[in-house]
């Protein structure tokens, strides 16, 4: 009996990481953008498949969608010609070679250093475990500071630290405020101080 | 559909994922079904209605009466042209473009419930997807555009871009007002939510919930690229914007795509604000056909009572695709400045006008004035996998806000509800904390 779980985790797996690989190897812009879409998609694929319908959506709109003005703004401010093409010289594939491979290696360090996550293979029963009713409540909930999830926890310290995500939202909120009227002075009109001397 | 056959089939209860796979060849198959046969009736309608307008006939010969077989006479012609792609042009990109437009407009479709517990995939968060898969319709577009190394298509691409970024915000405020009044984004739960006579629609809920309709309306015609917005493709201007190099079926297959995206907006505002598969008359509840929610057998009653609320959306979608044909034929196409204009001066500032007035509505009538829901609210309410009720109290003890999370075991809820209830009452915190 085939393991459909793992069997679809790998195929999303494997196409996000073929596209990631292909837009790294691409010289045309519009084309690695396109890859990178492919790639993100399969990652929110992943989401889906993990029962986070929430992540995997906003997955879709945020960074997919965000892909698409990346795409926009970077055939409009750097084309000269109809097609854009990206050469890459060798000491680049080199620095570039070192910031991944550094990073890969942290990363699977971390990964397998948590306790919990070296369960061996995942059977059956515990696939079902993790086939919950996913809704988006607790998340909606801990923004407004009310985290449902750690209703449980006995300890009255602890749990008043567990009170939600509201400080880190609204900070982050007022963060894209600030950006968004930066962006709006830089990109006004600049009024014309006349030359009197002329 | 998988589980009722991996239940009450023999052979699917051995193989489960064999059960699977039907059920999605199915799902896919109606899906695809409706889009393409879709596409077909609307574009016949649009001709028809196009020449009412017009005082012409429009389509009289092919097919006999009404000039019926017009579309498919145009699918043959369509499929025997030569499929050209520019001498200039990114090949892959340019040959990939029309199936990224067609797949994402379908893709939305998989969420979107037609009757109560008829859906491909029934998500939590319904309203979200459709909304974020609708958005990437337009990167088939973009790379349409880029791709044809033509600069008509380039113009058409980036307008398209530039106005479908814009209007996605006042789009998302406005679908966020039903969210907030139903408590949830599952769409099927947000149509339940108005059963009973049509005083129920959301539509009628309160004033703000009426011009939020009609800024939706606005913003979705915008964002489905039909006229008065219809910029990428001002044929005037552009020769034909972003499908000015296409021929033959690629190019058809942007036109699915845009009829398939104009009868999902309106589907998706027939569930928001027109009670979905809940008639203007509740007859099916008189009769005591339809299926009480909660409960799960499948019954024949009950599904013929599906089958009417499914002709029931359908009728409603197809009623705003025409509205959309009649407003095309109607105004006059809009200029850049004004399309960018209309989002963000009027748009946007009405759309979170509304939403601030109906949250202002919702915190003084919590019940409605005129909107009651026939449903009992624990069924219909988000539901969060919990344990017995208990009471949150981490928000605080000076806190004004308690929440209150009380689980019911009823054996008639099919999964485990639990109803979370936010009370701003001080008297009702009081009666809760122990």
């Amino acid at each position: 009996m085939i393991n459909w779980n793992s069997f679809f985790f790998l195929l999303f797996a494997l196409v996000a990481c073929f596209f990631a690989l292909a837009v790294v190897f691409t010289g045309s812009v519009v084309r690695m953008a396109f890859f990178l879409v492919l790639c993100l998609s399969a990652t929110a694929g992943l989401f889906f498949l993990a029962n986070a319908d929430f992540v995997g959506a906003m997955q879709l709109l945020i960074y997919v969608g965000g892909t698409m003005v990346l795409l926009v703004f970077g055939v409009m401010l750097t084309a000269q010609g109809p097609f854009v093409r990206m050469k890459t010289d060798g000491g680049q594939w080199l620095v570039a070679l070192i910031v991944g491979s550094s990073l890969l290696a942290v990363l699977i360090t971390a990964a397998f250093r948590v306790e919990s996550w070296r369960r061996g293979p995942v059977g059956e029963a515990a696939t079902a475990s993790t086939n919950l009713d996913p809704t988006a409540t607790p998340i909606g909930m801990a923004l407004l500071g009310v985290r449902v999830d750690a209703v449980d926890e006995p300890d009255a310290v602890l749990r008043s630290g567990l009170s939600g995500y509201l400080l880190p939202f609204e900070i982050v909120s007022v963060h894209l405020l600030v950006v968004l009227i930066g962006a709006a002075y830089l990109a006004r009109t600049k009024k014309r101080v006349r030359d009197r001397t002329v | 559909m998988a589980d009722y056959l991996i239940n009450n089939v023999g052979l699917f209860g051995s193989y489960p994922w064999l059960a699977y796979l039907l059920a999605g060849l199915v799902h896919a198959a109606l899906l695809l079904q409706l889009v393409a046969v879709g596409a077909l009736f609307f574009i016949w309608l649009e001709r028809k209605v196009a020449g009412r307008i017009q005082d012409r006939l429009g389509p009289t010969r092919v097919g006999g009466k009404f000039g019926w077989l017009q579309t498919l006479a145009d699918g043959i012609k369509l499929i025997a042209k030569e499929d050209l792609t520019p001498g200039g042009a990114d090949r892959l990109l340019f040959k990939i473009a029309p199936y990224v437009s067609f797949c994402a407009s379908f893709t939305a479709l998989i969420s979107l419930p037609f009757a109560f517990g008829w859906v491909a995939q029934s998500l939590n968060i319904g309203v979200f997807f459709v909304i974020a898969v609708l958005g990437l319709e337009i990167f088939g577009v973009i790379l349409a555009g880029y791709a044809s190394a033509s600069k008509w298509s380039l113009f058409g691409a980036m307008r398209e871009a530039a106005q479908v970024v814009s209007y996605e915000v006042p789009l998302g405020m406005c679908v966020v007002v039903p969210v907030l009044i139903c408590g949830t984004m599952d769409l099927t739960t947000i149509a339940e939510m108005q059963r009973g006579w049509f005083t129920n629609w959301l539509i009628f809920h309160d004033p703000f919930t009426f011009i939020t309709f009609w800024v939706y309306f606005t913003c979705a015609l915008a964002s489905v690229n039909r006229a008065p917005f219809d910029l990428a493709e001002a044929e005037s201007e552009l020769v034909a914007g972003f499908h000015t190099e296409y021929s033959g079926l690629r190019w058809s297959f942007f036109f699915m795509a845009e009829y398939g995206s104009m009868l999902l907006v309106s589907v998706l505002a027939a569930i928001l604000f027109f009670g979905g598969w809940n008639g203007p008359i509740p007859i099916t509840d008189w009769v005591g056909w339809s299926y009480e929610s909660g409960t799960d057998p499948v019954t024949f009653t009950g599904y013929l009572s599906n089958l009417l609320g499914m002709l029931n959306v359908l009728g409603k979608g197809v009623f705003g695709v025409t509205f959309m044909i009649w407003v095309r034929w109607t105004l006059p196409r809009l200029r850049i400045d004004q399309v960018m204009k209309t989002c963000l001066k009027y748009c946007t500032p009405i759309a979170a006008v509304m939403f601030l007035g109906a949250v202002i509505w919702k915190y003084n009538f919590p019940g409605g004035l005129f909107f009651r829901s026939q449903v009992p609210l624990a069924n219909v309410q988000e539901t969060w996998q919990g344990g017995g009720g208990r009471l949150i109290e981490n928000s605080g003890q000076n806190s004004q806000q308690s929440v209150t999370i009380t689980a019911r075991s009823d054996a008639s809820q099919s999964n485990n509800q639990t109803q979370v209830v936010v009370a701003n009452d001080s008297r009702r915190q009081e009666e809760a904390l122990p």
